[in-house]
């Protein structure tokens, strides 16, 4: 399945270096994300069938009844074949769950497929609800934005979690009014979050059930081609500072060592500053050898505009999610010029 | 000294090409006959194996619909929401006239790792595969068939059941126009706090099938083939036996000059081995080749065969395979060492200076008649013995080694018994008389043979016909009415019967529900009172009046193997709806599990839930085609939804002959093998035999009249092998039948005697020995004179 489903989001590329998960691939047959985008909701929270590719992406910082730090993460990627939608299992529009679940000793991941269609895995948006399978994010809020209260599960064989997240700011928009820029080439994707929620729910471990509270953050990209083809893979943080500002801040690796890097500065009440490449350094300090590989698992991170020089540590440098598109995601938490806890991503390390 | 040794041995050989041309053809016809079989069993047992791994069917559960009919699209997605991992599969044939293929259509993005989905890498267009018009994973035959017209493309891959193709769930959907799954596979490891499958749905959960049941099944059909290949091996040594044995003896004279010339015992004795070596290597390679060509002539039948009796889809091509080819090698060297192994040791304890005698040692070479009556007796008494005492199958197929071995044994003293029986009226026919008595040691390894031949004949076309009358007559019990309804719904089912009440006979229901007795997965069936039961269902041991015992609600019937498994007789009580007493035992068939049998009341009382979907309706048989179309026009029924009796009859008994095409061509096989035998042994037997008969030429009797009475002779002497071939081959019969059965399958075939295939085989025996005598007889009706004048000039 592995192999299929690597074949699978790796469709129409030529030989050459493709990025991670295919996301290099040529867009041809779909959209492309153009500048100065109009977002509509709710039905931009929905799926865009006519791009390649797009997710729905929640991780969360959580402390456990029992004083201990937890990070969940909950995404449904969606990866079309081709640009069309039907609604019986001719449908090419194709689904993947991950859910993973980290604690200080131990790492939890699982994953699920499926195809649209029939109705095993998709997106609605009146009322909101994303899910694969019984793993869902589902909007609970009767007022205002959809995003504003969700419910949030996943079950695994040997772990499961049931959250509920309250948001307590606005969506915010990346790179320009939410068209995000991915390489000097002018690849690009559509890219929005909401950064400010606060989570309470439960944990259920092997040993048995952990109730947590915490906060989260929610990505929505969709995109057709938003990585060029020497782009090998990202580094990707989101930071919650102890101030209650946030901080997204990603670098995007060339095959030649070079990096391409972007940032969004989020003040408490949603005020966005954004940063273009090379405003924010991000430098490997310590690795880690997980999964037979090696990766960085603790970085200096510089942004000189906001005054910010932190170093991260991950909760457990085992969060390696065991999928088909196997990747590095946990919890972090960080000290230096700034504290605070956030999630960090690392993809395309082989 | 070796290459001297080995030269002047060979140099035999070369003086006598026809001996050598039968010592290579008694090993190369050996070889091929049970190569031939090994090849054929094999292959079809890597196809049930490959068949039970199939979507990984040996090692997933899977969850589909107690009347088989295809699982709701929603109750797949409620499984799933509910977050149980069940992966759809929808199957069915494309059909188009006379070609067919079934789809397997899976979803790659569901099923579990154990299902193995085929060779989905990255060589396939994924894209192709998941969208239209999709892609169909076919094995190399089946891509090679005539195929329904507007597939698919094709595409080979390894690991495609035969027929079959492999397709993603969308193009199975679109080519078979349903979007329903036929059934779910469920993964082994669920996800945790989730009820057990079983209480989440009203789905039969079936456990992983490890392909057992078509092994068990067909297993008897395999003993068949093995058991032929076995006794053509058998007969084919015997053949070896002699040839090699006349060989030595011819040769004493050349290995006493070697000897007397100073070459080593060791040394005579490693250039016989050697020689031996070549020769069964190059006899194994022509029987490879010759055994691998049977096997391919007779695949296709064979797979027509358990595919139209079992099911079991067997693909109708040999493939080749290195293992099986030196396997094959192996057993001829195997087999050349134990026919050669008497000749070797006489030859190692010849004393040096002994004289050759080749006419002693066909005498001698037979010897000890009384000594072999004795054994033969002995081997019956523990033949009989592990038929009453024997427990298992081990002790079955020692019973029926003791009985070939004892017959062949007891043949010479048998037929030198009946010969006495003989009162000749003259002199000349007392001489014949006495001549045929001394000439039975010097045949008696050939005519062993040709019992064990005809023998095997018999006894495996008996069981082979008691089987196929059986399984005919079970089919007529099983299939009594004409035709069989399935109906959507038992509401549905309700409906139908009371419309076609008036317009037929007799409406059946049929009803069964799966149940647990004595811890093990059984059926139980309600059935109507009705006398298309009461005379058509063929009970082995019954109580007075079993069926209206059964319709007052009291009593069960059960099936032989719950009866012999657990033990239970007329009379006893079955742990069934508080207790039922059995009233009658019934055949079943090929069925590995229990089954009972209760009145249509008596099991709507126990099992109130369940309602008929299924019925059987009786009619004037010529009325049953029009009514079965109407049921599907007017009624909307699917295809398969109504069964017609009469077709699957009439294709059983097409596939039943199909198997007598396999059986019936090695039949031939064996017997013309034993006439071979014969053919060695007569005409080694006509040379040693010129002294005796010159003197009787020399006092004027003809050639003519000489040839005749070696034809006759040769005739009697087959006549008397069939006789006592048949009491032989019927006591085989019997022993596969009551015995190894049993044992192996848990059922007895009630034996069928079939006395017009014996005349058939008493007339081919009769034939086998006159083209086996025709050679020697032509010969000697046209011996030149001076030879025969020459014996007394030169025969001591």
């Amino acid at each position: 399945m592995l192999r299929l489903l690597a074949a699978l989001l790796a469709l129409s590329t030529t030989a050459h270096a493709q990025g991670f998960a295919g996301l290099g691939a040529g867009a041809d047959g779909f959209a492309t994300p153009v500048p100065n985008p109009s977002f509509s909701f709710p039905a931009d929270h929905g799926p865009h069938p006519d791009y390649r590719i797009e997710w729905w992406y929640l991780t969360a910082t959580l402390t456990g009844d029992d004083g201990r730090d937890y990070g969940v993460q909950w995404t449904l990627f969606r990866s079309a074949l081709l640009p069309t939608t039907s609604d019986d299992w001719t449908s090419p529009q194709l689904f993947m769950g991950h859910a993973g679940l980290t604690t200080p000793d131990q790492h939890f991941s699982a994953e699920r497929l499926g195809r649209g269609g029939v109705g095993q895995a998709g997106v609605s948006t009146m009322p909101f609800r994303a899910f694969i399978d019984d793993w869902h994010m589902t909007s609970t809020a009767t007022t205002g934005d959809a995003f504003d209260t969700i419910t949030l599960a996943a079950r695994s064989t040997d772990f499961a979690y049931d959250l509920s997240l309250g948001a307590t700011g606005p969506l915010i928009f990346h790179g320009q009014a939410g068209f995000s820029v991915k390489s000097a080439n002018g690849q690009a994707s559509y890219y929005y979050s909401q950064p400010f929620y606060t989570v309470t729910g439960t944990l259920t471990l092997p040993s048995g059930p952990i109730t947590v509270t915490g906060n989260a953050w929610l990505d929505r990209e969709w995109s057709s081609q938003p990585l060029s083809e020497d782009q090998e893979g990202w580094d990707w943080f989101s930071l919650q500072f102890d101030s209650g500002a946030r901080l997204m801040a990603f670098g995007l690796r060339d095959a030649d060592g070079g990096s391409f890097t972007s940032a969004t500065w989020i003040e408490p009440d949603g005020t966005t500053t954004p940063y273009g490449d090379g405003a924010v350094t991000l430098t490997p300090l310590a690795t880690s050898t997980v999964a037979d590989r090696t990766l960085p698992t603790e970085w200096r991170l510089q942004l000189p505009a906001r005054d910010l020089d932190i170093e991260t540590t991950p909760l457990n440098p085992a969060a390696w999610m065991d999928t088909s598109f196997p990747y590095w995601e946990g919890p972090i938490r960080f000290t230096g010029t700034h504290h605070g806890r956030g999630y960090l991503e690392m993809t395309g390390y082989d | 000294m070796l290459y001297t040794a080995l030269q002047s041995l060979s140099s035999h050989w070369r003086r006598r090409p026809g001996q050598f041309a039968m010592l290579v053809l008694g090993l190369a016809l050996a070889t091929a006959l049970w190569s031939g079989v090994q090849a054929i069993n094999a292959e079809a047992r890597a196809a049930y194996d490959r068949a039970a791994a199939t979507l990984g069917q040996d090692q997933l559960a899977r969850l589909e619909r107690a009347d088989g009919r295809p699982v709701a699209l929603e109750t797949y997605l409620a499984l799933r929401a509910q977050g149980y991992l069940v992966s759809p599969v929808i199957t069915g044939e494309v059909r188009d006239g006379d070609t067919r293929l079934r789809l397997l259509g899976i979803d790659p993005l569901t099923a579990p790792p154990q299902a193995q989905t085929p060779a989905l890498d990255g060589d396939l267009d994924l894209a192709g595969f998941f969208t239209d018009p999709g892609i169909l994973l076919v094995s190399a035959e089946t891509a090679a068939l005539p195929l329904p017209p507007g597939l698919p493309p094709l595409r080979i891959a390894e690991n495609i059941p035969p027929n079959a193709a492999i397709t993603d769930i969308s193009t199975a959907a679109r080519l078979l126009l349903r979007q329903d799954p036929s059934y779910l596979l469920v993964a082994p490891e669920q996800p945790i706090g989730l009820a057990p499958l079983s209480d989440a749905s009203d789905l039969i959960l079936r456990a992983p099938d490890s392909g057992s049941d078509i092994a068990r099944l067909t297993d008897s059909f395999h003993l068949n083939l093995t058991a032929f290949g076995l006794l053509s091996f058998g007969v084919g040594l015997f053949i070896v036996h002699a040839a090699i044995g006349l060989a030595f003896e011819q040769r004493r004279a050349t290995i006493r000059t070697l000897r007397a010339l100073g070459t080593p015992l060791r040394t005579v004795l490693l250039a016989l081995g050697l020689e031996l070596t070549l020769i069964s290597v190059l006899a194994g390679a022509i029987g490879i080749a010759l055994g691998y060509l049977v096997a391919a002539g007779l695949m296709p039948g064979v797979a027509g065969t358990l595919r139209g009796l079992y099911g079991a889809d067997v693909e109708g091509v040999l493939r080749f395979s290195p293992e099986w080819a030196v396997s094959a090698l192996i057993i001829t060297l195997a087999g050349t060492a134990a026919a050669a192994a008497q000749a070797m040791l006489r030859t190692a304890r010849m004393p040096l200076l002994a004289p050759a005698m080749p006419r002693a040692w066909a005498q001698a070479s037979g010897g000890g008649i009384r000594a072999q009556a004795l054994a033969a007796l002995a081997l019956f008494a523990l033949g009989g013995g592990l038929a009453l005492l024997g427990q298992g199958l081990l002790a079955a197929f020692g019973c029926l080694a003791c009985l070939l071995v004892g017959a062949a044994l007891a043949l010479p003293a048998l037929m030198t018994g009946a010969l006495k029986l003989i009162r000749p009226k003259s002199a000349f026919a007392e001489w014949i008389l006495a001549d045929t008595r001394q000439q039975i040691p010097g045949l008696s390894l050939a005519l062993m043979a040709l019992l064990l031949a005809l023998s095997a004949n018999i006894g495996v076309s008996t069981m082979v016909g008691s089987f196929r009358a059986t399984f005919l007559g079970w089919l007529d019990q099983r299939l009594a009415s004409e035709l069989y309804v399935t109906a959507p719904s038992a509401d549905d089912a309700a409906r139908l019967m009371q419309a076609l009440a008036p317009q037929v006979d007799a409406i059946l229901p049929i009803v069964s529900a799966e149940v647990r007795l004595f811890d093990l997965p059984a059926d139980v069936f309600g059935i109507a009172d009705h006398p298309t039961y009461r005379d058509a269902w063929p009970l082995l041991s019954a109580a007075p009046d079993p069926w209206a015992q059964l319709e007052r609600g009291d009593a069960v019937l059960v099936n032989e193997q719950l009866s012999r498994r657990e033990n239970l007789r007329v009379g006893d009580m079955l742990p069934l709806a508080g207790g039922l007493i059995i009233v009658g035992v019934y055949s079943d068939y090929g069925n590995p599990n229990g089954q009972a049998i209760v009145s249509l009341s008596r099991f709507s009382e126990t099992f109130p839930t369940i309602r008929a979907t299924r019925f059987a309706i009786r009619i004037a048989p010529e009325e049953a085609p029009a009514l079965a179309t109407r049921l599907r026009t007017e009624f909307g029924l699917p295809e398969e939804a109504v069964t017609n009796q009469a077709q699957v009859k009439a294709f059983s008994i097409e596939v039943f002959d199909q198997t007598f095409l396999v059986t019936g061509a090695l039949n031939v096989l064996t017997l013309g093998v034993a006439g071979l035998a014969l053919l060695t042994s007569l005409l080694t037997l006509a040379n040693l035999r010129l002294p005796q008969l010159a003197p009787l030429w020399a006092i004027g009797t003809s050639r003519a009249t000489l040839a005749a009475v070696e034809m006759a002779r040769s005739l009697t002497l087959a006549a008397l092998t069939f006789l006592l071939a048949l009491p032989t081959g019927l006591a085989l019969a019997w022993i596969l039948l009551a015995l190894v059965n049993v044992e192996a399958f848990g059922w007895r075939l009630p034996m069928r005697i079939f006395p017009p295939d014996w005349l058939a085989l008493f007339g081919l025996a009769l034939l086998a020995a006159a083209l086996a005598a025709l050679g020697s007889t032509i010969r000697l009706a046209r011996m030149a004179p001076a030879r025969l004048t020459q014996v007394f000039a030169q025969e001591r």
